[in-house]
Protein backbone atom coordinates (compact mmCIF):
# COMPACT_ATOMS: atom_id res chain seq x y z
CA UNK A 1 0.00 0.00 0.00
CA UNK A 2 1.11 3.44 -0.45
CA UNK A 3 1.30 5.82 2.06
CA UNK A 4 -1.89 7.62 0.78
CA UNK A 5 -3.75 4.70 1.92
CA UNK A 6 -3.53 5.40 5.42
CA UNK A 7 -4.88 7.80 7.39
CA UNK A 8 -2.08 10.00 8.90
CA UNK A 9 -1.62 10.75 12.67
CA UNK A 10 -0.45 14.27 13.78
CA UNK A 11 1.38 14.55 17.49
CA UNK A 12 0.47 18.15 19.02
CA UNK A 13 2.16 18.73 22.49
CA UNK A 14 2.59 21.61 24.86
CA UNK A 15 6.65 19.98 24.56
CA UNK A 16 8.81 19.69 21.56
CA UNK A 17 10.49 16.66 23.43
CA UNK A 18 7.02 15.11 24.37
CA UNK A 19 5.55 15.46 20.62
CA UNK A 20 9.54 14.05 18.72
CA UNK A 21 9.41 11.31 21.65
CA UNK A 22 6.12 10.38 21.14
CA UNK A 23 6.58 10.07 17.50
CA UNK A 24 9.78 8.03 18.53
CA UNK A 25 7.41 5.75 19.62
CA UNK A 26 5.03 5.39 17.08
CA UNK A 27 8.11 4.69 14.67
CA UNK A 28 8.96 2.07 16.50
CA UNK A 29 6.15 0.17 17.33
CA UNK A 30 4.49 0.75 14.35
CA UNK A 31 6.97 1.78 11.59
CA UNK A 32 7.45 4.43 8.82
CA UNK A 33 4.82 3.41 6.46
CA UNK A 34 1.91 5.72 8.35
CA UNK A 35 2.11 9.69 7.63
CA UNK A 36 3.42 11.08 10.88
CA UNK A 37 3.57 14.94 11.40
CA UNK A 38 4.41 16.54 15.35
CA UNK A 39 5.13 19.77 16.79
CA UNK A 40 5.26 20.83 20.18
CA UNK A 41 6.18 24.21 21.67
CA UNK A 42 5.23 28.28 21.30
CA UNK A 43 6.45 30.51 18.69
CA UNK A 44 9.06 31.24 21.04
CA UNK A 45 10.57 27.76 21.27
CA UNK A 46 9.02 27.55 25.19
CA UNK A 47 6.19 25.64 26.15
CA UNK A 48 3.09 25.84 24.62
CA UNK A 49 1.38 25.43 20.89
CA UNK A 50 1.72 27.22 17.85
CA UNK A 51 -0.91 26.99 14.85
CA UNK A 52 2.07 27.00 12.38
CA UNK A 53 3.46 24.33 13.24
CA UNK A 54 0.79 22.19 13.59
CA UNK A 55 -0.97 23.52 10.22
CA UNK A 56 2.78 22.14 8.96
CA UNK A 57 2.71 19.32 10.93
CA UNK A 58 -1.06 18.76 9.40
CA UNK A 59 0.55 18.85 5.96
CA UNK A 60 3.36 16.53 6.88
CA UNK A 61 1.09 13.92 7.78
CA UNK A 62 -1.55 14.26 5.05
CA UNK A 63 -3.14 11.56 3.44
CA UNK A 64 -6.43 11.25 1.51
CA UNK A 65 -8.00 8.63 3.52
CA UNK A 66 -7.89 12.00 6.21
CA UNK A 67 -5.70 12.94 9.35
CA UNK A 68 -5.80 12.36 13.31
CA UNK A 69 -4.76 14.38 15.61
CA UNK A 70 -3.65 13.45 18.96
CA UNK A 71 -3.07 16.62 21.43
CA UNK A 72 -1.67 16.90 24.92
CA UNK A 73 -3.55 19.82 27.16
CA UNK A 74 -6.10 22.85 26.31
CA UNK A 75 -3.99 24.75 24.70
CA UNK A 76 -3.02 21.92 22.29
CA UNK A 77 -6.48 21.36 21.66
CA UNK A 78 -7.90 24.93 21.15
CA UNK A 79 -5.02 25.56 18.35
CA UNK A 80 -5.18 22.59 16.56
CA UNK A 81 -8.90 23.64 16.24
CA UNK A 82 -8.50 26.47 15.10
CA UNK A 83 -5.40 24.93 12.51
CA UNK A 84 -8.04 23.04 11.19
CA UNK A 85 -10.69 25.99 10.25
CA UNK A 86 -7.60 27.77 8.54
CA UNK A 87 -7.03 24.58 6.40
CA UNK A 88 -8.43 24.48 2.85
CA UNK A 89 -12.23 23.70 2.93
CA UNK A 90 -11.71 20.22 1.13
CA UNK A 91 -9.29 19.37 3.93
CA UNK A 92 -11.51 20.51 6.52
CA UNK A 93 -14.00 17.62 7.00
CA UNK A 94 -10.80 14.82 6.72
CA UNK A 95 -9.19 16.27 9.82
CA UNK A 96 -10.43 15.32 13.35
CA UNK A 97 -8.95 15.97 16.65
CA UNK A 98 -9.09 12.61 19.34
CA UNK A 99 -9.83 12.98 22.62
CA UNK A 100 -7.69 10.21 23.97
CA UNK A 101 -4.13 10.21 26.13
CA UNK A 102 -1.22 11.45 23.77
CA UNK A 103 0.75 8.87 23.45
CA UNK A 104 -1.24 5.87 24.10
CA UNK A 105 -3.31 7.31 21.36
CA UNK A 106 -0.90 8.19 19.22
CA UNK A 107 0.44 4.76 19.02
CA UNK A 108 -2.92 3.12 19.00
CA UNK A 109 -4.24 4.95 15.92
CA UNK A 110 -1.36 4.71 13.56
CA UNK A 111 -1.45 0.98 14.63
CA UNK A 112 -4.95 1.16 13.67
CA UNK A 113 -4.00 3.62 10.75
CA UNK A 114 -1.34 1.33 9.71
CA UNK A 115 -4.09 -1.61 9.08
CA UNK A 116 -5.97 0.32 6.42
CA UNK A 117 -8.77 1.82 8.79
CA UNK A 118 -10.85 4.58 8.03
CA UNK A 119 -10.55 8.22 9.75
CA UNK A 120 -13.53 7.13 11.72
CA UNK A 121 -12.14 3.84 13.02
CA UNK A 122 -8.74 5.20 14.08
CA UNK A 123 -10.70 7.84 15.97
CA UNK A 124 -12.79 5.39 17.72
CA UNK A 125 -9.47 3.32 18.57
CA UNK A 126 -7.67 6.20 20.09
CA UNK A 127 -10.74 7.30 22.18
CA UNK A 128 -11.30 3.87 23.52
CA UNK A 129 -8.52 4.36 25.67
CA UNK A 130 -10.34 7.62 26.99
CA UNK A 131 -12.80 7.10 30.11
CA UNK A 132 -15.95 7.23 29.18
CA UNK B 1 -14.16 58.16 13.66
CA UNK B 2 -11.42 56.83 16.71
CA UNK B 3 -8.03 56.53 15.93
CA UNK B 4 -6.90 52.64 15.60
CA UNK B 5 -3.83 53.24 15.83
CA UNK B 6 -4.15 55.21 19.39
CA UNK B 7 -6.60 52.04 20.43
CA UNK B 8 -3.64 49.39 19.44
CA UNK B 9 -0.95 51.05 21.51
CA UNK B 10 -2.67 51.91 24.50
CA UNK B 11 -4.26 48.16 24.23
CA UNK B 12 -0.95 46.78 23.74
CA UNK B 13 0.82 48.71 26.28
CA UNK B 14 -1.51 47.82 28.65
CA UNK B 15 -1.65 44.43 28.32
CA UNK B 16 2.58 44.80 27.84
CA UNK B 17 2.70 46.54 31.23
CA UNK B 18 0.51 43.91 32.66
CA UNK B 19 2.21 41.33 31.83
CA UNK B 20 3.96 39.73 34.84
CA UNK B 21 0.59 40.46 36.82
CA UNK B 22 -0.83 38.37 34.53
CA UNK B 23 1.43 35.79 34.57
CA UNK B 24 1.66 35.74 38.46
CA UNK B 25 -2.39 35.25 38.14
CA UNK B 26 -2.12 32.07 36.14
CA UNK B 27 0.83 30.98 38.10
CA UNK B 28 -1.95 30.54 41.17
CA UNK B 29 -4.69 28.66 39.07
CA UNK B 30 -2.79 27.92 35.61
CA UNK B 31 0.61 27.45 34.10
CA UNK B 32 1.82 30.80 34.41
CA UNK B 33 2.00 32.20 30.97
CA UNK B 34 -0.87 34.20 30.37
CA UNK B 35 1.44 37.50 30.72
CA UNK B 36 3.95 36.14 29.00
CA UNK B 37 2.11 34.74 25.72
CA UNK B 38 0.25 37.54 25.71
CA UNK B 39 2.79 39.75 26.01
CA UNK B 40 4.41 38.48 22.83
CA UNK B 41 1.40 38.36 21.02
CA UNK B 42 1.14 41.78 21.77
CA UNK B 43 4.91 42.74 20.66
CA UNK B 44 3.70 40.71 17.46
CA UNK B 45 1.27 43.23 16.75
CA UNK B 46 2.79 46.40 17.37
CA UNK B 47 5.32 44.99 15.27
CA UNK B 48 2.86 44.77 12.70
CA UNK B 49 1.40 48.00 13.31
CA UNK B 50 2.12 50.10 9.81
CA UNK B 51 0.84 47.13 7.93
CA UNK B 52 -2.25 46.61 10.17
CA UNK B 53 -2.98 50.81 10.37
CA UNK B 54 -2.81 51.06 6.29
CA UNK B 55 -6.25 48.53 6.80
CA UNK B 56 -10.26 49.68 6.68
CA UNK B 57 -10.89 48.53 10.76
CA UNK B 58 -13.09 45.39 9.61
CA UNK B 59 -9.49 43.79 7.96
CA UNK B 60 -7.24 45.55 10.75
CA UNK B 61 -8.98 43.82 13.32
CA UNK B 62 -8.67 40.66 11.63
CA UNK B 63 -5.43 40.83 11.17
CA UNK B 64 -4.64 41.79 14.63
CA UNK B 65 -7.13 38.60 15.44
CA UNK B 66 -4.68 36.52 13.16
CA UNK B 67 -1.42 37.83 14.59
CA UNK B 68 -2.66 36.47 18.43
CA UNK B 69 -3.68 32.79 16.60
CA UNK B 70 -0.56 33.09 15.18
CA UNK B 71 1.79 34.54 18.13
CA UNK B 72 0.94 33.85 21.34
CA UNK B 73 0.94 29.99 21.99
CA UNK B 74 -1.35 29.12 24.56
CA UNK B 75 -5.56 28.94 24.11
CA UNK B 76 -5.41 32.46 24.75
CA UNK B 77 -4.35 32.93 21.06
CA UNK B 78 -7.30 31.34 19.46
CA UNK B 79 -9.51 32.86 22.05
CA UNK B 80 -8.71 36.88 22.24
CA UNK B 81 -7.81 36.04 18.00
CA UNK B 82 -11.42 34.63 17.84
CA UNK B 83 -12.70 37.69 19.49
CA UNK B 84 -10.65 40.20 17.17
CA UNK B 85 -11.90 38.30 13.95
CA UNK B 86 -15.30 37.97 15.22
CA UNK B 87 -15.41 41.81 15.46
CA UNK B 88 -14.13 42.21 12.43
CA UNK B 89 -16.69 40.20 10.74
CA UNK B 90 -19.69 42.05 12.55
CA UNK B 91 -17.94 46.01 12.59
CA UNK B 92 -18.42 47.72 9.45
CA UNK B 93 -15.67 50.26 8.94
CA UNK B 94 -17.55 53.69 10.63
CA UNK B 95 -19.07 51.74 13.79
CA UNK B 96 -21.78 53.07 16.06
CA UNK B 97 -22.44 51.88 19.46
CA UNK B 98 -24.97 50.14 18.88
CA UNK B 99 -22.90 48.72 15.85
CA UNK B 100 -20.10 47.73 18.54
CA UNK B 101 -22.54 46.06 20.81
CA UNK B 102 -23.84 43.70 18.34
CA UNK B 103 -20.77 42.87 17.25
CA UNK B 104 -19.54 42.64 20.96
CA UNK B 105 -22.35 40.25 21.69
CA UNK B 106 -21.68 38.00 18.61
CA UNK B 107 -17.62 38.06 19.21
CA UNK B 108 -18.27 36.46 22.99
CA UNK B 109 -20.60 33.44 21.02
CA UNK B 110 -17.75 33.21 18.77
CA UNK B 111 -15.38 32.61 22.05
CA UNK B 112 -17.46 30.95 23.90
CA UNK B 113 -17.85 28.98 20.89
CA UNK B 114 -14.13 28.23 20.35
CA UNK B 115 -13.49 27.57 24.25
CA UNK B 116 -16.26 25.26 24.85
CA UNK B 117 -17.40 27.70 27.78
CA UNK B 118 -20.00 29.04 28.97
CA UNK B 119 -20.89 32.11 31.87
CA UNK B 120 -20.06 31.87 35.44
CA UNK B 121 -16.87 28.87 34.22
CA UNK B 122 -14.56 31.89 35.54
CA UNK B 123 -13.25 32.74 32.25
CA UNK B 124 -13.07 36.10 30.23
CA UNK B 125 -16.12 35.60 29.42
CA UNK B 126 -17.20 36.55 32.83
CA UNK B 127 -16.24 40.04 31.96
CA UNK B 128 -16.77 40.22 28.16
CA UNK B 129 -20.47 38.91 28.22
CA UNK B 130 -21.93 41.61 30.98
CA UNK B 131 -20.00 44.49 29.25
CA UNK B 132 -21.34 43.30 25.67
CA UNK B 133 -24.87 43.25 27.29
CA UNK B 134 -24.52 46.77 28.87
CA UNK B 135 -23.64 48.34 25.43
CA UNK B 136 -26.60 47.21 24.34
CA UNK B 137 -28.59 48.66 26.81
CA UNK B 138 -28.49 52.12 25.96
CA UNK B 139 -27.01 53.68 29.50
CA UNK B 140 -23.45 52.64 29.17
CA UNK B 141 -20.87 55.91 29.53
CA UNK B 142 -16.93 55.04 30.03
CA UNK B 143 -17.11 55.32 33.75
CA UNK B 144 -19.80 52.62 33.73
CA UNK B 145 -18.29 49.79 31.78
CA UNK B 146 -14.65 50.18 33.13
CA UNK B 147 -16.29 49.80 36.79
CA UNK B 148 -18.19 46.72 34.99
CA UNK B 149 -15.16 45.00 33.63
CA UNK B 150 -13.54 45.82 36.62
CA UNK B 151 -16.26 44.41 39.21
CA UNK B 152 -17.03 41.07 36.69
CA UNK B 153 -13.11 40.35 36.73
CA UNK B 154 -13.22 40.62 40.97
CA UNK B 155 -15.99 38.62 40.84
CA UNK B 156 -14.44 35.74 39.18
CA UNK B 157 -12.12 34.88 42.75
CA UNK B 158 -14.94 33.18 44.33
CA UNK B 159 -16.10 31.39 41.47
CA UNK B 160 -15.05 27.41 40.59
CA UNK B 161 -13.17 26.96 37.49
CA UNK B 162 -14.88 24.74 34.95
CA UNK B 163 -12.84 25.44 31.93
CA UNK B 164 -9.51 25.68 30.92
CA UNK B 165 -6.71 24.73 33.24
CA UNK B 166 -7.87 26.15 35.58
CA UNK B 167 -10.79 23.48 36.26
CA UNK B 168 -7.90 20.44 36.59
CA UNK B 169 -7.93 22.81 40.44
CA UNK B 170 -11.72 22.00 40.83
CA UNK B 171 -12.32 23.50 44.23
CA UNK B 172 -8.86 25.17 44.64
CA UNK B 173 -8.82 27.17 41.56
CA UNK B 174 -11.06 29.37 44.04
CA UNK B 175 -9.94 32.44 45.91
CA UNK B 176 -8.06 33.56 42.58
CA UNK B 177 -8.93 35.84 39.68
CA UNK B 178 -9.10 34.07 36.42
CA UNK B 179 -6.35 35.78 34.31
CA UNK B 180 -8.38 36.14 31.17
CA UNK B 181 -10.87 37.99 32.97
CA UNK B 182 -7.98 40.42 34.42
CA UNK B 183 -6.89 40.36 30.55
CA UNK B 184 -10.30 41.48 29.57
CA UNK B 185 -10.79 43.92 32.04
CA UNK B 186 -7.53 45.77 30.90
CA UNK B 187 -8.15 45.58 27.35
CA UNK B 188 -11.89 47.04 28.03
CA UNK B 189 -10.82 50.05 30.66
CA UNK B 190 -7.39 50.40 28.08
CA UNK B 191 -10.44 51.25 24.61
CA UNK B 192 -12.29 53.55 27.17
CA UNK B 193 -9.44 55.37 28.17
CA UNK B 194 -8.29 55.55 24.68
CA UNK B 195 -11.76 56.47 23.27
CA UNK B 196 -11.72 59.25 26.23
CA UNK B 197 -8.31 60.16 25.10
CA UNK B 198 -7.00 59.49 28.49
CA UNK B 199 -3.11 58.05 28.26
Amino acid sequence: MQANDKVGIVIVSHSSDVARGTADMVRQMVGGDVPLGFCGGNPDGGLGTDVAKILKAIDEAWSDKGVAILVDLGGAETNSEMAVEMLAPERQGKVVICNAPIVEGAVMAATEAWGGASLEDVRRTAEELSPQ
Amino acid sequence: MPDLGKLMDIVASRIIAHAEELTALDSAIGDADHGLNMKRGFDAVLADRANILAKPLPEALKAIGMTLVMKVGGASGPLYGTLFMALAKELPAEPSLANLARALTAAVDAVKARGKADFDNKTMLDVLGPVARHLGNGTATFDSVRELAHSRAEATVPMKAIRGRASFLGERSIGHMDPGARSSELMIAAVCDGLEGKE
